[in-house]
């Protein structure tokens, strides 16, 4: 019987060595790749970047609607003009441009020989084709650049010269003119995007990984890694093993608990998220239509200690939408307008007919640490004022089609982030007609502000009425703003050259290995 | 023959059955797929508009039967979230879970059935009480923290393998297995002692009957009689049991892909319920209910073949 056993555990053996056994003949085909960096070899030049969330998305820019897709894809698309690390806009496929006097007629002159990743020159036409189709919005799936409705005419003059034809002067259309430019002939962006951009698209494994490759033929400073590797791990346990084994290179977003776990292999940058993060309140939902009641929950919130408690002092306190990587549009008066006071929130409730408090729900997508982490610090400065909140989670496909399309909550800790280098993109969502006003703001001051706005014409009155925007959403708490959230990035020694936006992207680029 | 073919048919119909129940449920709950694919973007009109272009304006069963008649014609449709054929999306997490899974099981068999007819033969003492204490704790700890512990120690400690690296099956397949192997193990130790206590229990049990004593009295050997008489007994249970643990390894193995970083289909399955991308969720929710059946079926085929009394029922 000893022998059956031992017959037995031969054949298990055998068994293993099988599997194993053949996979060693595969693993001969491909030597070259698999060579394990020693300190003698060469280092590639590449690196693997960690990205906690999927790129489940369609990788078509027009098209592209999750943030974290459009943070790496950054790397893979250019429009005419493109954002710069100090917020302002640099020509990009475009050599340069004139605005005609009455400022209604812009002409853009195509950099000569500008590739795309296929190998094609970018041409007038496919400048055209790509504004027009994120205007339009007839092809499925392609969301609608609305500032785009005031294009009366757009045209190519010839191969390299493009006009566009607005109906009225505007100080932003030229920061919408980043949308990518596309081959006009081409129809698998989706899967297989082809841009203009410093790396070019090679593969994508679904909740796996995604490959980017340097591309030779770029217009401008070519990116100094000749490959990138972005690995997704959603599970925070394992991309911090990730981090720990060497699988990964560099990491944002991290929260400074995993900053602490990092140890010594890693140098850590700080930069902004670049989001306004808030309680964002429904302004037409009892109690808070209430402009006493807002006022009080502001007046109960310590902006410090939320970031002091939950994020270990990283971050930076805001006072209305706006946050501070915006430079001239940041008002820092307003950040302190509310300091903590339990006194005067307590009377302005007694005030509004809620001497004892209410009870409300503060609805926060699950998946969003940080802000659940907010919402908790939320709920103990509340009780402080007789208001018990209790937390919501939901989960983020439902909170985009109850709280942000719906507008069905109370109030919901999110962060919002502006999809351009505009004021206008943080600040035209409160008027009162506007589609994406989720907390049903209603000023008739703020929407005649926005009104004087659009009819400005002078950068420094638009600057000045957009602070005044900012101001009335203060005074009027229409929401308990909180925070910017600090982005920390993990860096592997030896890496060096992260750069930061004021929009959310990631510019892989400009990373290099130090000399 | 005629046993086959009625295997068959349940087979079918419980994977209709599911996919239909799938969808149902999908239905129910709150957030649809336009809202996921226009995120932040979404308005009511451009919601309205997306649903009349993927067709979700219409009626669930007309949905249902459109898919079904794709899903029979070889047409699993075109993902949401990835616009990409659910196919070329799924099939090489298929073959990773697959992997994974089976892995798993060889594990368990190898380590657990040895172990559980040791254990059985020797009872009582200290040793068989640190014994059921080791199992006990074997069982009661989850996968997915094993799985923790397992990273710790092997990648981060003693470097035998880069936790995040996971080398693509059809390229370095060698590596892939070596790397699965881990997380294998974390899936495979609470179901070993599971089923070493099981096997324990059976084989003791069938001991004490009748026919073992005869047996033994009419002089052979305990060891002799455990392997031919007892083992083919005690087996039924135990295969019932192993096939119920393999359709439960796919199950925990969404957890522990996550905890290794393996891209299987266990996370795919996760997040394309977040995403509300129906075509993936029905087609994995398919495979998933096939493997569960197809488990299922195999063990009576084996059993059948052990304890040939249960034959009677359904191959007459």
């Amino acid at each position: 019987m000893k022998k059956r056993l031992t017959a037995f555990l031969l054949l298990a053996a055998l068994l293993c060595a099988a599997l194993t056994g053949c996979g060693g003949g595969s693993t001969e085909q491909t030597p070259a790749e698999k060579e394990p960096s020693t300190p003698d070899a060469p280092v590639a030049n590449e690196i693997t970047v960690g990205i906690a969330q999927d790129l489940d998305d369609s990788l078509d820019p027009h098209k592209t609607v999750k943030a974290g897709t459009r943070e790496v894809m950054f790397n893979v698309f250019e429009g005419l003009v493109k954002p710069t690390p100090d917020g302002d806009l640099t020509p990009a496929v475009a050599e340069n441009y004139t605005v005609s006097e009455d400022r209604l007629t812009y002409t853009f002159t195509l950099r000569e020989g500008v590739k795309f990743h296929n190998g094609d020159t970018v041409t007038a036409e496919d400048v055209v084709y790509s504004i027009n189709r994120c205007a339009a919005a007839t092809e499925t799936g392609i969301v609608q650049v609305e500032a785009f409705s005031v294009i009366q005419n757009i045209a190519a003059a010839d191969e390299r010269t493009v006009t566009i034809t607005i109906a009225e002067p505007s100080n932003e259309f030229l920061s919408y003119l980043t949308v990518a430019v596309l081959p006009s002939d081409y129809d698998k962006q989706d899967t297989a995007p082809i841009g203009t951009g410093p790396f070019k698209f090679v593969s994508r494994a679904a909740q796996d990984s995604m490959v980017l490759e340097k591309f030779d033929e770029y217009w401008g400073t070519p990116a100094n890694l000749d490959k990138v590797t972005l690995k997704i791990i959603e599970n925070a346990d394992s991309l911090m093993m990730s981090l720990q084994s060497g699988a990964i290179d560099l990491c944002s977003h991290l929260t400074s608990t995993q900053v602490a776990q990092l140890g010594d292999d890693f140098n850590v940058a700080e930069g902004t998220m670049n989001l306004v993060q808030a309680m964002y309140l429904n302004n037409a939902e009892k109690p808070f239509d209430d402009v006493r009641v807002r006022q009080a929950l502001c007046y109960a919130v310590d902006k410090q200690a939320i970031i002091d408690i939950a994020f270990d002092g990283y971050g930076s306190p805001i006072g209305s939408s706006m946050y501070p990587a915006f430079g001239k549009y940041f008002d820092d008066s307003l950040t302190n307008y509310y300091t903590k006071d339990v006194d005067k929130a307590k009377a302005l409730l007694a005030d509004a007919g809620y001497p004892n408090g209410f009870e409300m729900t503060i609805t926060v997508p699950s998946n969003y640490k940080p802000h659940m982490d907010t919402a908790e610090v939320l709920v103990q400065q509340l009780a402080e004022i007789g208001v018990k909140a209790t937390i919501q989670p939901i989960e983020w496909e439902s909170w985009v089609s109850d709280v942000y399309v719906g507008r069905q909550f109370q109030s919901t800790v999110v962060g919002v982030d502006a999809s351009t280098m505009t004021a206008r993109a943080l600040l035209e969502r409160f008027t009162s007609t506007y589609g994406k006003n989720f907390i049903n703001y209603n000023s008739a001051d703020y929407d005649a502000l926005f009104q004087q706005v659009l009819s400005s014409s002078d950068d420094a009155e638009q600057t000045s009425l957009y602070k005044q925007m900012e101001q009335n959403l203060t005074e009027n708490a229409a929401n308990v703003y909180i925070q910017d959230l600090a982005d920390l990035v993990a860096v592997r020694k030896g890496l060096e050259g992260v750069t930061f936006y004021p929009i959310y992207v990631l510019d892989l680029a400009t990373i290099r290995y130090a000399k | 023959m005629k046993y086959a073919a009625k295997r068959i048919a349940m087979l079918l119909l419980t994977m209709v059955i599911v996919s239909l129940l799938a969808f149902v449920a999908f239905d129910l709950i709150s957030g649809d797929p336009a809202t996921a694919m226009l995120g932040t973007e979404a308005t009511p009109e451009k919601v309205a508009a997306l649903r009349e272009q993927l067709g979700l304006d219409r009626p669930l069963l007309v949905r249902y039967g459109e898919w079904l008649l794709g899903f029979f014609t070889g047409n699993l449709g075109v993902s949401y979230s990835y616009r990409q054929p659910v196919w070329d999306l799924i099939a090489p997490k298929v073959l990773v879970t697959l992997c994974l899974s089976g892995l798993t099981f060889v594990l368990i068999v190898v380590v657990s059935i040895p172990l559980g007819l040791r254990s059985a033969r020797s009872s009582g003492g200290v040793l068989d009480g640190a014994r059921t204490m080791v199992n006990q704790l074997c069982m009661a700890v989850p996968p997915f923290f094993t799985g923790i512990l397992l990273s710790w120690l092997f990648s981060t400690l003693l470097k035998w393998f880069v936790h995040g690296k996971f080398p693509s099956l059809t390229e370095d397949f060698g590596g892939a297995v070596k790397y699965l192997f881990f997380a294998a193990l974390a899936l495979a130790i609470p179901r070993i002692a599971m089923t070493v206590r099981m096997l324990r229990s059976t084989v003791q049990g069938e001991m004490q009957k009748d026919y073992v004593r005869t047996a033994i009295s009419r002089g052979n050997d305990r060891g002799g009689v455990l392997y031919r008489h007892v083992l083919k007994n005690a087996l039924v249970p135990v295969v019932t049991f192993l096939a119920q643990t393999m359709a439960e390894i796919v199950a925990s193995s969404i957890v522990v892909e996550q905890v290794f970083a393996i891209p299987g289909l266990g996370r795919m399955l996760v997040t394309s319920i977040s995403n509300r991308d129906y075509p993936t969720v029905q087609a994995i929710v398919v495979i998933l209910a096939f493997w569960v059946v197809l488990a299922g079926t195999v063990a009576d085929l084996i059993n059948q073949r052990i304890d040939p009394r249960l034959r009677l029922g359904g191959a007459a």
